[in-house]
């Protein structure tokens, strides 16, 4: 997915960034990454991990804990060297003498917000102003604040905040610089879920305002609800793609049929309906499984009525990115034992 | 890209707004220089005058010794806190995200426990010798501001904050926790300062020539450290306690 670099606006409309994008990336993706490995001695914490992320695009990065989605983010933040592969970071070259310009383009909000608490939310930003060497500070600062609608508490010492305002806080400060690349590690880690709700309204109007976003979490409701694409990590990468493709990749489609009483002889009448590939006994009733499920529920109902039974619902199977993601990790442990 | 002073700046500035809210430094910046300025003080107006002529000369440089030891453990207890309580406070990996190099973030950590030091340092000598030529014996007065002892103090007060400052850094970037570092920062001032103590106890009789050329040595000593330091600063090693 490629899309065209978008200006970021606050929720009052007005720009945080003159193009959140950079000139040169029109057109080109926000991250390519190619083979790219990371050993610390024996251990490996990620193995020839490749994928492609677009401009404007939000990029969920998935995986248990372990699994190198932290080591991945640093990698390619430049805070870590790639044992082997290779990788272009918003339209540069990740190489040790292409540091310092790769990460004037990004910025990654770690997990912990990691804030000078003896200093105030604006000396914070003022600090982080200073070391990306902006331009108008004041008015820069003024509408991160806005953005993460903390103008009031501009004054006030980090310490004083809560987890949820100090997660605000580190957002802010990330979206100080107008990152090409955002990365959020984490971002909801060890919030309560009104906060985490907070963190999610914010990082879907910067989906909104087509800010590219490289997002790691172990929480899936989240990846669902705020990705475009996801990929899980479990030391390899294991599959990517739209929610919706994983898990038709990973589950054939079928129908959950729910009766009032059971069929006398359920292959008689459900078996030879045409797009019916086969059915099983659920706890209520059958699933069916189907190649398309617009086409069979009609039939399904249909020869339902004509045996006269009492249909209590007919719907297609939901698998959620839950299962997609539980039933790769549950195949990687098994193959570990084997 | 080039080095940024304005990089520099922006984490100089955010230190010592943090030592200004720090109890344990305004403690360490107020209470050490109390002590050493009270000792020599005391020396100067009570003790020396029981002190025979000949012996002045020594027991002036014992006075001037205690005011070396500001700015050889402050900086070391300051600089020893920089990376480790970073690090442990997570404070450490939003900076080095950042485009800060690593040399602007060793001269921006090394100026923030530097100028204070240094400020102080001065201050607390300014005060003794001021106390000394308005208030003192004339012939103590004399002993103070005569030879070597000022010249001394006033070149190897900064080197000896810079050696503090390089030690107390190259510690803290590889310590697991604050408390070992800024022990094992002390620590690393002492041989320097031991030779301090027994120029200014004139076991080691120096001329001012010879202080000139020792303090170019220890110039040349804080340039290396600053280097070496500047070597092990490497991202990878701060952030995983490992080299890539």
């Amino acid at each position: 997915m490629t899309t065209e670099p978008a200006t970021q606006v606050t929720s009052r409309g007005e720009p945080i960034t003159e193009a959140s994008a950079l000139d040169g990336s029109k057109g080109e993706s926000a991250l390519v990454v190619e083979h790219l490995t990371k050993h610390f001695g024996e251990r490996v914490a990620f193995d020839d991990v490749s994928f492609e992320v677009g401009y404007g695009e939000v990029f969920g990065f998935l995986g248990p804990n372990g699994a190198g989605k932290t080591t991945t983010v640093r990698t390619l933040g430049t805070l870590l060297a790639p044992t082997s592969g290779s990788a272009t970071v918003a339209g540069i070259e990740l190489r040790p003498e292409n540091g310092s310009a790769i990460r004037s383009r990004i910025s990654i909000m770690p997990e912990s917000p990691g804030l000078y608490l003896r200093l105030t939310v604006r000396e914070n930003l003022e600090c982080f102003a200073g070391l990306y060497e902006l331009d108008d500070v004041r008015a820069r600062i003024e509408r991160a604040l806005r953005a993460i609608n903390l103008e009031d508490r501009a004054g006030d010492q980090c310490g004083s905040l809560s987890k949820g305002l100090r997660q605000r806080v580190a957002l802010a400060r990330a979206l100080l610089n107008d990152p090409a690349v955002l990365f959020l590690d984490e971002p909801t880690s060890g919030l309560d879920p009104v906060a985490s709700r907070e963190v999610h309204g914010l990082i879907a109007s910067l989906r909104e305002r087509g800010v590219t976003i490289f997002l790691t979490t172990h929480r899936l409701e989240e990846a669902e609800r705020l990705c475009h694409r996801v990929a899980i990590l479990n030391t390899t990468l294991r599959l990517i793609g739209r929610p919706d493709e994983l898990r038709d990749q990973l589950f054939s489609r079928s129908l959950d049929v729910r009766v009032r009483s059971p069929l006398e002889d359920p292959t008689a009448v459900l078996g030879g309906l045409p797009g019916v590939k086969g059915w099983a006994h659920a706890p209520s009733g059958y699933t069916l499984a189907v190649s398309d499920p617009e086409i069979a529920a009609p039939q399904v109902a249909r020869a339902l009525v004509g045996a006269g039974v009492d249909i209590l619902s007919i719907a297609e199977s939901r698998h959620s990115l839950e299962d997609v993601y539980l039933e790769l990790i549950d195949e990687d442990v098994e193959a570990r034992r084997r | 890209m080039s080095f940024s002073w304005t990089r520099v700046r922006a984490i100089a500035v955010k230190e010592l707004r943090d030592y200004r809210r720090n109890r344990f430094v305004i403690g360490t910046m107020t209470v050490l220089p109390l002590l050493f300025i009270i000792l020599p003080l005391i020396q100067v107006f009570h003790t020396y005058a029981h002190v025979h002529s000949s012996n002045l000369n020594l027991h002036v440089g014992a006075s001037m010794l205690y005011m070396l030891v500001i700015p050889a453990f402050m900086p070391s207890t300051l600089s020893a806190y920089s990376v480790v309580g970073e690090r442990e406070q997570g404070t450490l990996e939003p900076v080095l995200i950042t485009p800060i190099r690593r040399e602007e973030l060793l001269i921006a950590k090394a100026l923030a426990a530097f100028v204070p030091t240094l400020g102080i340092a001065y201050l607390v000598f300014g005060i003794f010798l001021a106390a000394a030529a308005f208030f003192a014996n004339p012939v103590i007065a004399s002993a103070i501001f005569s030879g070597t002892h000022v010249l001394l103090q006033l070149l190897f007060t900064p080197l000896l904050a810079g050696w503090g400052i390089w030690v107390g850094i190259a510690v803290s970037a590889r310590s697991t926790d604050v408390r070992s570092a800024q022990q094992l920062s002390v620590l690393g001032t002492l041989p320097l300062l031991a030779i301090l103590a027994l120029i200014s106890l004139n076991v080691i009789a120096v001329s001012a020539g010879l202080a000139v050329g020792l303090a170019a040595v220890l110039l040349a000593i804080d340039l290396l450290a600053w280097r070496a330091v500047a070597a092990m600063f490497d991202r990878e090693r701060l952030i995983t306690g490992r080299s890539a």
